[in-house]
């Protein structure tokens, strides 16, 4: 009465294998960015972070602090990559923990109003060392991106830059051969552009 | 936590030691499962000074959490566990997990070295809000003792909101020695946790929709109906009553539709019955309420159901989609959205042909001939499934809850007795847990002291929480423990058989107790039978006797559990009992299969 086998048409999969049933993902993998409004009380990143990695979810980056101080509420940013399937169940498992007041997939709202992603940027600060030609190259390069000097002697700089993700890559890298000592990021700050909150 | 905002009747000062105590009357906890230690000294002695709860002493504290597992899934009301800390805790760490799969209401209050030595490795110190936090729904470690009640109260409102779940409350000692404002539960707001219980009814509306256009419909029920309470088990038959719609269920859900019912399939999955199975595998529309595709539910994934649209009511709006596609899928409590959809159903005119029923009907009754739960009688051993079919017609007539331990014992449990009520058959389904059943067993007997409380155990399982036996002994809890004693790890040994070239690697169990003896040694009663003529006159002496009873059911050691869905098949590629010679166990799960399960 039923078909024999449902999926006729896709790749041929191993046999089955198992009553843990394991099938070859083939769904495309994209990247999303969620806002997660949370009581800031103890414990409160450890149960968010703990979700991710107890149920092997990724995190390629994650911002947090206090955004509403009478409230006591803290804003995580967390940028994710997984199938739309994935991604779904992660919004879902942060919704039902019990510190957690609102999760926003700002990637599917950005969407919705026909963005390609929404608003994120990045703090850094970059520490170079260096004299004569190098020391220059670093400081006109700096004026270029928008960095800004935020202490200085006479044998480095350490530089201030916000923007996307992009753009700190392209300075650091910018950056790598003319002295670079080390980098500090922020991770990244998201919300969607428009009058609308999360 | 929120801040007590509201009038403050019955507010007034006190220990965080009472405030513990206080909490659980105000909460409305009348039984307490716990062992004592040095981080709960305090709260003890404020035990012992009332007399209001009752405090049932447990062996071992993984014993104290499933004792309160099952005086919760046999009540409706959350069970409540007292531990101390390190040990105490940790040991708590299975019970905790257990409920948390299977969503048992649980609230376990821990003790804790005092707040100034916290992080010193101090004496029986561990990170307990650590290493619960994936194990429970939420935890708190009150760290101020005027935050105690407030803790206290949502712990109580967490555990049983929602998809209920397990809790823990961590107070170090200094605090509950420390004084402090309590506030009553009504002083407090529960505003911030409040899972949306009603169902979308634009939702619900197609789903009734769709379900009138079905021609091989099904319902596949799961303890989410149990859990949502009688209303949802009373409107669930209303629904089947209405629709004509066949009913399977998980392990989990036995009881809500009762198995003596028409529409009743038996249960579903690994080792469900050919009816179920064959029906869910066959169906075009499956009505999903309070289950979650569970991986032993579904078997080969990609094979589940090829042509059903499929409605998932969750109150866990991360059960959904999470396994298995929802077409039309239902956030909401099941009580309420199956108010809406019966509502909704009556007051519809479009209802399935009945032509295409009765020919569906006509395919299931096939099925059903089939006869996938037979087995070979035999004159000179027991066989396991008659000892539970004579369980199942001599405790008719009494007062019947049900455990088990895990392993075979648990599936013939499940599928040769029958289930007419929601909350009496108690099983570890999620996690699986062996040492469940006899703690449980007691858990259960205190909430009903006058019920017939038989716990089905295997020889292996039952001694993983043998010692409880001396606290059903000191509680007076009559609980009686039936063992299908095979001398194996029986589902350990038939899995080998199938995908180990029957090597049966640490699976027989030698220098076996002699349970009668054990039995005796608790001050319990024993009796032991091998003969089949005389297992009627053992069973009714189990059920007679007063006082806990161990009852060693000495069965044919090699039986296997069928039916059953070998790893990696689909539902319609069930192993049944007359066809699994050797040969064919042999050859049920291929070569490429055997490296994964």
């Amino acid at each position: 009465m039923a078909k024999e086998i449902q999926n006729q048409n896709k790749p041929v999969m191993a046999p089955p294998a198992s009553a843990y049933f394991i099938a070859e993902n083939t769904e495309i993998i994209v990247q999303h960015t969620l806002s997660v409004l949370v009581d800031n009380e103890s414990g409160v990143l450890a149960r968010v972070i703990g979700l991710f990695s107890g149920r092997g979810y990724n995190i390629e980056s994650l911002t947090v602090s206090e955004t509403e101080h009478e409230r006591h509420l803290s804003r995580i940013t967390i940028i994710s990559k997984g199938t739309p399937k994935v991604l779904e169940q992660i919004k879902r498992q942060l919704e039902r923990m019990v510190p957690v007041h609102r999760v926003v997939d700002l990637t599917l709202v950005a969407h919705s109003k026909g963005h390609e992603k929404p608003l994120e940027r990045e703090l850094a600060l970059v520490k170079v060392a260096g004299e004569g030609n190098d020391r220059v190259e670093a400081l006109r390069l700096a004026e270029a991106f928008g960095a800004t000097v935020t202490d200085a002697t006479t044998t480095h700089f350490i530089f201030e830059i916000t923007g996307r993700q992009q753009k700190v890559e392209q300075f650091i890298s910018i950056l790598t051969p003319l002295g670079l000592v080390e980098v500090c990021r922020t991770g990244i700050a998201a919300m969607n552009r428009g009058v609308d909150g999360m | 936590m929120t801040k007590a905002s509201k009038t403050e009747t019955g507010s007034r000062e006190m220990t965080g030691a009472e405030m513990v105590v206080q909490a659980l009357i105000d909460n409305g906890v009348t039984d307490l499962f716990g062992y004592p230690g040095g981080a709960v000294l305090p709260i003890y002695d404020e035990l012992h000074q009332q007399d209001q709860i009752r405090h049932i002493l447990v062996r071992h504290e993984q014993g104290a959490g499933h004792a309160a597992e099952g005086y919760a899934r046999s009540t409706g009301k959350p069970g409540v566990v007292l531990v101390t800390s390190g040990p105490g805790a940790t040991n708590t760490v299975t019970p905790l997990q257990d409920a948390l799969m299977d969503s048992i209401p649980l609230v376990c209050i821990s003790g804790q070295v005092p707040t100034p030595l916290i992080g010193s490795d101090a004496f029986q110190e561990c990170d307990t809000v650590g290493i619960t936090r994936p194990c429970t729904k939420h935890n708190w470690l009150v760290s101020d003792v005027n935050d105690l009640a407030a803790v206290l109260h949502e712990a109580f409102h967490v555990a049983t909101h929602g998809r209920p779940g397990p809790v823990v409350v961590d107070v170090p000692k200094d605090v509950q020695f420390a004084t402090g404002i309590y506030h009553p539960p009504s002083a407090f707001d529960q505003a911030h946790y409040q899972p949306k219980l009603s169902g979308d009814l634009e939702k619900i509306t197609e789903a009734v929709a769709l379900m009138a256009t079905a021609k091989r419909p099904v319902i596949y029920s799961g303890g989410g109906v149990i859990n949502s309470g009688d209303d949802a088990t009373r409107l669930l038959r209303e629904l089947v009553k209405l629709t004509n719609f066949p009913i399977t269920s998980t392990l989990m859900g036995l009881g809500c539709y009762p198995a003596s019912g028409d529409n009743w399939l038996g249960m579903l999955g690994m080792h469900g019955t050919y009816e179920a199975n064959m029906t869910m595998h066959g169906c075009d529309v499956m009505v999903c309420i309070g289950a979650r595709f569970d991986d032993r539910i579904t078997g080969r994934l990609d094979a589940f159901a090829p042509d059903a649209k499929i409605i998932h009511i969750d109150v866990d709006a991360s059960s959904i989609n999470k396994v298995v596609h929802a077409d039309v899928p239902i956030i909401g409590d099941v009580e309420h959205v199956l108010e809406d959809m019966v509502r909704l159903w009556r007051a519809q005119s479009a209802k399935p042909s009945e032509k295409d029923m009765k020919a569906w009907w006509a395919q299931i009754n096939t099925w059903r001939d089939r006869k996938s739960l037979s087995y070979k009688p035999n004159d000179d051993v027991i066989m396991p499934q008659l000892a539970i079919e004579r369980l199942n017609a001599l405790t008719k007539g009494h007062d019947t809850y049900i455990t088990t331990e895990v392993g075979q014992h648990q599936m013939w449990a499940a599928q040769y007795f029958d289930f007419d009520e929601p909350n009496r058959w108690m099983t570890s389904g999620g996690l699986g847990t062996m040492g469940y059943g006899l703690p449980a067993a007691m858990g259960v007997q205190i909430a009903h002291p006058d019920s017939l409380v038989v716990c089905v155990a295997g020889d292996a399982s039952v001694q993983m929480n043998i010692q409880e036996m001396s606290s059903a002994m000191q509680h007076g809890a009559p609980i009686k423990i039936m063992i299908l004693n095979n001398e194996y790890m029986g589902m350990v040994r038939q899995w080998q058989q199938l995908l180990h070239g029957n090597r049966l690697s640490n699976s027989y169990t030698e220098a076996m107790p002699d349970f009668v003896k054990l039995a005796e040694a608790y001050g319990a009663t024993g009796i032991r039978c091998s003969k089949p003529d005389q297992l009627d006159a053992a069973i009714k002496e189990m059920i007679e006797t007063p006082g806990p009873v161990i009852f060693d059911c000495c069965i044919v050691a090699l039986a296997n559990c069928f039916p059953m869905i070998p790893s990696g098949k689909a539902h319609n590629e069930m192993l049944l009992p007359d066809e699994a010679t050797d040969e064919v166990v042999g050859k049920a799960i291929d070569e490429k299969g055997k490296a994964l399960v």
